[in-house]
């Protein structure tokens, strides 16, 4: 898999999509660590303690958002979309950072190769880049609801 | 040299035994049955199932690089099937943890002209779209239909990965209309011959509908879709195998994206089952990677062959309700 790298003009976009999502994915995957570690170590407090955890995740989950919410959150409603950002002071949901971070990289990469795609008139990759930029965040965006 | 061929092929062949204890161990021991795994949940200490799942995880990264898949199609059917954590949250986790591994081997993948941007465009923004439908459809149907569903899917990508020849560099006599309007076709540089390899693709909208059924899967089950990417890509539309395997990987990171998004803006998300998986995974990749630059354990493929075949008989036994040795 040593293969020479060949950049030549049609492939900036590539190139360029590569570097985007190179910096994003370790920033997000470092995060994650990071985050983790503090959840682990017990410096900053989870919502739900370690030693419980293991009672819900056998819940399907509008059970065990339920439960969770009954138990320690007592929150209005039970935390669905973007709702975890209210609780990112509690550690369990401090992760959500670095998920959030590798979710959304792609959107960006796809931002970045937009402005090179019109320079070149590629409409028809242009048209495609702005439609998966429609069709991640509209599902980033925690509109599409799900009931069982 | 051959000594430590033959240490690794003794290494690789321990393994085997080492990835059955470490999948059924915990079965046995710990989640088998329902009630013995909550009062095992109670018994032991609550670092120890994170642990439990990162070791799992490091040894199902070894083997899915061994036996050439992705992770998350080893990583569903094993953890659903023998763990005791809800499918809804192994699938959000699965996503997850492919999606890592594909944003992680991306960049080297797209720097070195194997993964093409061109060709994972179109099927990206169609895998993508259908993932999200494949994601809410899974998400609002009862458990057993999807676990009966996952365990008939599971075997099923068995048969494909017992039945499906892959070609190194298929022959493609000239591109179709679509193709060559995209554009989509590039070179790579052969390591092996030291030839500079042209390809294009044909076939291409019978490709890309075929993108809609990889999606709704990919979403519904939560499987990364290398297994069946590659076959589309390969098989179907001609790309060279290595430009396949290579376009596939990336494509992950897109179309697992989406579907990720509808998981975790559902809740599906538990950072206690997720971090441990995806560094587990991630590390056992790493190994997995060195080990296979020195053997060819062509047999770990038969390992994770059986290893699908008993996770998909005990994913349609759980789902039908019935009765299953473990």
């Amino acid at each position: 898999m040593n293969t020479e790298a060949m950049a030549p003009e049609s492939q900036s976009e590539q190139m360029l999509y590569a570097k985007v999502l190179g910096i994003g994915m370790s920033i997000g995957l470092l995060t994650l660590f990071i985050t983790f570690g503090l959840y682990l170590s017990g410096l900053l407090a989870p919502a739900v303690p370690h030693e419980q955890v293991s009672n819900y995740w056998e819940l399907g989950v509008h059970e065990y958002l339920e439960a969770v919410n009954h138990d320690h959150l007592h929150l209005e409603h039970p935390p669905t979309g973007w709702a975890w950002l209210t609780l990112v002071g509690k550690s369990d949901f401090l992760n959500f950072i670095g998920i959030a971070i590798l979710g959304g990289i792609t959107i960006i990469c796809y931002l970045a190769i937009v402005p090179t795609l019109i320079r070149k008139k590629d409409h028809a990759y242009v048209t495609m880049a702005l439609l998966e930029i429609l069709v991640l965040t509209l599902a980033a965006s925690g509109i599409l609801a799900v009931g069982h | 040299m051959i000594r430590t061929g033959s240490l690794l092929h003794s290494t690789t062949g321990a393994l085997g035994f080492v990835v059955l204890l470490s999948f059924l161990v915990p079965v046995a021991a710990l989640a088998g049955d329902p009630t013995l795994a909550a009062s095992s949940s109670d018994a032991v200490s609550w670092w120890v199932w994170p642990l439990v799942l990162l070791v799992v995880t490091f040894v199902m990264g070894i083997v899915a690089v061994l036996g050439g898949v992705g992770g998350g199609v080893l990583f569903v059917p094993i953890i659903s099937g023998f763990f005791p954590f809800h499918l809804d949250f192994v699938r959000g986790c699965g996503l997850l943890v492919a999606l890592s591994g594909a944003l992680a081997a991306g960049p080297g993948l797209l720097r070195t002209n194997l993964a093409s941007l061109r060709l994972a465009i179109p099927a990206a923004l169609i895998a993508s779209t259908c993932a999200i439908a494949g994601a809410m459809v899974g998400l609002a149907l009862p458990t057993h239909i999807i676990q009966t569903a996952l365990g008939a899917t599971i075997l099923g990508i068995v048969a494909l990965m017992l039945m499906a020849k892959k070609s190194v560099l298929p022959e493609v006599g000239q591109a179709d209309r679509l193709s060559s309007a995209l554009r989509i076709c590039g070179v790579y540089t052969e390591e092996s011959t030291g030839d500079e390899i042209n390809w294009k693709v044909h076939r291409t909208p019978q490709g890309m509908l075929l993108f809609i059924a990889v999606g709704v899967m990919a979403g519904m089950f939560g499987l990364g879709a290398g297994w069946a990417n590659v076959p589309v890509l390969n098989l179907l539309m001609g790309a060279p195998l290595k430009i396949s395997v290579a376009t596939s990987k990336f494509l992950l990171s897109i179309t697992d994206t989406s579907a990720a998004w509808i998981y975790m803006n559902q809740g599906c998300v538990i950072a206690m089952m997720v971090v441990p998986s995806v560094v587990g995974i991630m590390l056992g990749s790493f190994i997995g990677v060195r080990i296979l630059r020195v053997a060819k354990p062509a047999f770990v493929r038969w390992i994770v062959i059986v290893l699908l075949l008993f996770a998909g008989a005990k994913a349609l036994t759980k789902g039908l309700g019935l009765p299953f040795i473990v």
